[in-house]
């Protein structure tokens, strides 16, 4: 337990990829089944364990101290598992077990656990275990880790480990169950790969590269076949002998916010294509749309009346018993159309072929796409099989040019691992109010875009024209009279009731510092409210916003 | 007030021992004069004046005025008024007696200055000769009259040189501990408690969530993850005294025999605790004169934790920020403070140290000072300790 309990500690500070990578595949080295199997089940959200709550835990603690003392605690800490992690009085000696607990233990304690007696339990574990394990307990038991590891990281962790691709890992690990020991032995060259009985597994999707400068003189282009690139989220729908699921493209499952989707999946097959809300093919719905249905647990028959999801497909990787994947590309788009015939077209329908004879003609319709919800084009060779992972060479997307925007650099934050002497993150605003009594307003958050040279430069200005700082925050000298001008480039607006702009965009970056330029011509709020009033099939609802998207 | 003091007479016996004497009174038994004596330089009014002698019975009774007549804080730290000296005083006042060099306890300008050697050195390293008009150095244990007031030094085990001061005058013992902590600290001399009729302790940590682990566990996190990540250098955030020399003791204990490398702002400090035995092995600066960026991959550096956000840390490659605290038991203090490998070394008490040496020094009462006063003062109070905070302004953590 403890050395799960710190790697926990660990993960949740260390910003750096590459080295959450590091501590994870050291701990699944280090550390035997089935503890590392939980650790992982934990890590990836698989980890079924019946939730205890948080007034429970209160008292339980209250029991065992003065809770005048505790309230003093808790309000100075602010969180709830590690205040009482903390606070929690050892038993007496003779009473402290004299075992701490394995991560394997306290699972199997607490998912043996009833109802009635499952305070007791946790009470137990608390007892013998040592101030960070006790975290890691309540942690495991309140639910959500929260340590900035997602699923998939923790999967590249175990390709690390086993010197595979992380795609090989996704296509076994819906047939797997914690604390997934048979898969350990794959990795570490003991036994084959893991077979499963399972059905509707997860195929690990095709990704492509971005158009770069030269890439297409170099390209024919009857060779390729282009199509829309649309902006919903990628998914794949696999149904199978009566098992329907519904994957992100990282291999989440996500079928349980969409029932009115598997509702309609009534086919034996896998599909590639695009989620996205609205009433095909008249009628296709913005982000902002499709974000009144992500993240949800469940869905009220009115948001689905209201926001109704149907999939775009690309796409057709197996039907029936048949792998198409080996394919080429024209051949399954012919099988793809005859399938989709079948289904319900209110529910899926195709992605239309884009036709085009020259790159010339084809970079016109990226720019000017016929419908806002189109964030591009996507280039496939013809011949090109459906590849796992990001094969270089075969597809491509080349994206609508960003929207932008020149706003006056308001705040700075000191970043993190490499960048921690340096302030690299920076909050921006765009004029707002009457003319003679403008403000700025933040819009937007950006912390890359710029070169290692830009950073340096942008670092000595926040230096040299703080006026006020908040800890690692550094508010930044920005009136009519001075300021820095930062051109933002941004994918998207969203409406938002949580920022004071009213506005919230997506992927925002830097593109240019603009030196040059005066902060008082910098941009208003209403050219970023115009945006937002641009014709789309259907306005934002505003209401129960996500500004997290499933990615 | 409470009466009940009056029963508590016999504890005036053991006060103003240190914690072995009274070990040792106990063991055999002794039992020192049965009544307190009126001190030496008490008038002898006798019958002569009834209110006065009233009043010197009640003072008797009501022990909590007469400490408070000891010592009470003044906007310039806490005054000793028949003693006519300070302790710890944040302005210059003509006499100062210091508990340890911190720069929050221990600042320039007074006109006399008691000390023990060791603080008057830091005082020098950090202020100069002339730091103040005239020093003292005190011996620890041993007793020096100040005014007819009786002080001695006892060691706190915070830093080099650090004390505890207990000040005795007419039959009642204060004690003022300065900061202390009770984990083992192989660069200053252990804390001893002090029995006394008031204890005044810090409580920078004086909540029940700090709870400092063992440091040899903290130091092995930081060499593991110095094994784990070889192409990293770990950038060690610790005070210039104490803490730092703390840090690099216990690496040389935990067996890393590679040379350190240290901030400038360290050297003077650490070369002094060389010279007074204390082996900290090889240091190096951290400086790329004679290093490029790639020689300290590996390295560990040592320096003062705002040297970290600075551009001077930009010389080192992939650093991981670690910060040696006791505030680092706090995830979201680390987290705020962008470290990340927390290390939870603290030179002052946690709360099990601070509720155990309350209990050992035996005192009647306790004054809690510089920190989270609220949780100890209740802490006392569901022990049936008498406690109050005691306002002292002008105190930071430099310490910790």
């Amino acid at each position: 337990m403890k050395s799960f309990a710190e790697l926990l500690d660990r993960l949740v500070l260390t910003p750096s990829r590459n080295g959450k990578l590091k501590l994870m595949s050291d701990y699944f080295v280090a550390t035997p089944d089935p503890d590392r199997g939980y650790a992982l089940a934990a890590l990836t959200g698989d980890l079924s364990i019946a939730a205890v709550k948080p007034a429970m835990l209160r008292m339980l603690v209250t029991e065992r101290m003065d809770p005048v003392l505790f309230g003093y605690s808790y309000d100075y800490v602010g969180d709830l598992a590690e205040t009482v992690s903390l606070v929690w009085p050892d038993p007496p000696p003779e009473k402290k077990p004299n075992h701490a607990p394995t991560l394997g233990e306290v699972v199997a304690a607490l998912q043996s656990a009833s109802r009635s007696d499952g305070p007791a339990v946790l009470a137990k574990l608390l007892d013998s275990a040592g101030i960070s394990a006790r975290y890691a307990i309540i942690k495991l038991v309140t639910g959500g880790l929260r340590i900035g590891v997602s699923a998939r990281l923790a999967k590249q962790a175990l390709a690390d480990l086993g010197k595979i691709e992380v795609s090989a890992i996704e296509e076994v690990w819906h047939g797997l169950e914690p604390p997934y020991a048979t898969l350990f032995a794959w990795l570490e060259g003991k036994a084959p790969p893991p077979q499963s009985t399972a059905r509707a597994l997860f195929r690990s999707v095709m990704l492509s590269h971005p158009v770069e400068d030269n890439d297409l003189e170099k390209l024919d282009p009857a060779d390729y076949a282009a199509e829309w690139k649309w902006d919903g989220i990628r998914v794949q729908v696999v149904a199978e002998g009566g098992v329907r699921k519904l994957y992100s493209r990282t291999g989440d499952e996500i079928s349980g916010a969409f029932p009115d989707l598997v509702e309609a999946m009534a086919f034996d097959g896998a599909l590639d294509g695009e989620l996205l809300v609205g009433h095909p093919p008249q009628h296709t719905g913005t982000f902002s749309d499709l974000q009144q249905r992500l993240n949800r647990k469940s869905v009220s028959p009115k948001m689905r009346e209201r926001f109704p999801v149907f999939v775009r497909c690309y796409d057709l990787l197996q039907d029936g018993a048949e792998d198409l994947r080996a394919l080429p590309l024209l051949v399954r788009r012919a099988r793809l159309e005859s399938f989709v015939g079948g289904l319900d077209p209110s529910r899926f329908d195709v992605s239309p072929i884009v036709a085009f004879a020259a790159w010339a003609e084809l970079d016109d319709r990226r720019r000017h796409p016929p419908h806002p919800v189109i964030e591009g084009v996507m280039l496939k060779r013809k011949d090109s099989p459906y590849l796992a992972g990001r094969p270089k060479g075969p597809w491509f997307k080349w994206k609508r040019d960003p929207h932008t925007v020149d706003a006056v650099l308001m705040y700075a934050q000191r970043g993190h691992g490499k960048r921690s002497s340096f302030y690299s993150d920076y909050t921006f605003g765009v004029w707002a109010g009457p003319e003679g009594a403008e403000e700025l307003v933040p819009v937007g958050k950006a912390y890359f875009g710029f070169t290692d040279e830009e950073l340096r430069q942008i670092d000595k200005y926040v230096r040299d024209n703080t006026v006020e700082r908040f800890g690692p925050v550094r508010s930044v000298r920005a009136d009519k009279r001075s300021g820095l001008v930062l051109e933002i480039a941004f994918e998207g607006l969203n409406r938002s009731t949580r920022h004071r702009s009213g506005v919230a965009m997506r992927f925002p970056r830097i593109s240019r510092l603009r030196w040059d330029k005066p902060a008082a011509e910098a941009d208003r709020i209403e050219t970023l409210q115009a945006l937002l009033d641009e014709p789309g099939p259907a306005s934002a609802g505003g209401q129960g916003e996500t500004e997290t998207l499933i990615s | 007030m409470r009466l009940g003091y009056r029963g508590q007479f016999s504890f005036f016996r053991q006060k103003c021992r240190s914690g072995s004497e009274v070990a040792r009174a106990e063991k055999s038994k002794l039992s020192p004069a049965p009544t307190p004596v009126p001190a030496a330089n008490a008038p002898a009014e006798s019958a002569v004046c009834d209110t006065r002698l009233c009043l010197r019975v009640q003072n008797l009774i009501f022990g909590l005025m007469r400490a408070r007549d000891l010592l009470h804080p003044r906007p310039e730290g806490l005054y000793c008024p028949p003693g006519d000296f300070f302790i710890d005083p944040v302005r210059p006042v003509g006499r100062a007696l210091i508990t340890h060099g911190h720069s929050d306890h221990a600042r320039a300008g007074h006109g006399a200055v008691l000390a023990t050697k060791e603080t008057l050195d830091i005082m020098g390293l950090r202020y100069g000769d002339g730091f103040a008009g005239s020093t003292q150095a005190a011996k620890l244990g041993e007793k020096i009259a100040i005014n007819g007031v009786s002080v001695t030094f006892h060691p706190a085990g915070h830093v080099l040189g650090s004390a505890q001061i207990a000040v005795a005058h007419n039959g009642t013992c204060i004690v003022a501990s300065g900061d202390y902590k009770r984990q083992a600290d192989a660069t200053c001399a252990p804390f001893e408690p002090v029995a006394c009729d008031v204890f005044i302790t810090e409580a920078t940590f004086g909540l029940p969530v700090f709870r400092h682990p063992p440091d040899s566990d903290e130091i092995a996190r930081l060499l593991k993850s110095v094994r784990q990540f070889p192409e990293s250098a770990h950038l060690v955030g610790a005070y210039a005294l104490g803490k730092a020399q703390r840090v690099m003791r216990l690496l040389r204990e935990a067996g890393f025999d590679q040379p350190i490398h240290i901030h400038g702002a360290l050297a003077k400090l650490s070369a002094y605790y060389q010279s007074r035995g204390i082996d900290l092995g090889e240091l190096q600066p951290a400086t790329l004169e004679d290093n490029t960026k790639a020689d300290f991959a590996g390295a560990i550096v040592i320096g003062p934790p705002s040297a970290f956000a600075d551009r001077w840390a930009r010389r080192f490659p992939e650093p991981i920020a670690c910060f040696a605290s006791g505030w680092m038991r706090i995830r979201q203090r680390a987290k705020q403070r962008g470290v990340e490998l927390p290390l939870i070394i603290s030179d002052h008490a946690d709360w099990d140290e601070l509720t155990r040496t309350i209990r050992e020094t035996g005192a009647r009462e306790v004054w809690v000072t510089h920190g989270r006063e609220e949780a100890l003062v209740r802490w006392c109070e569901l022990s049936g300790i008498a406690a109050r905070p005691l306002h002292l302004v002008g105190y930071e953590d430099e310490g910790d």
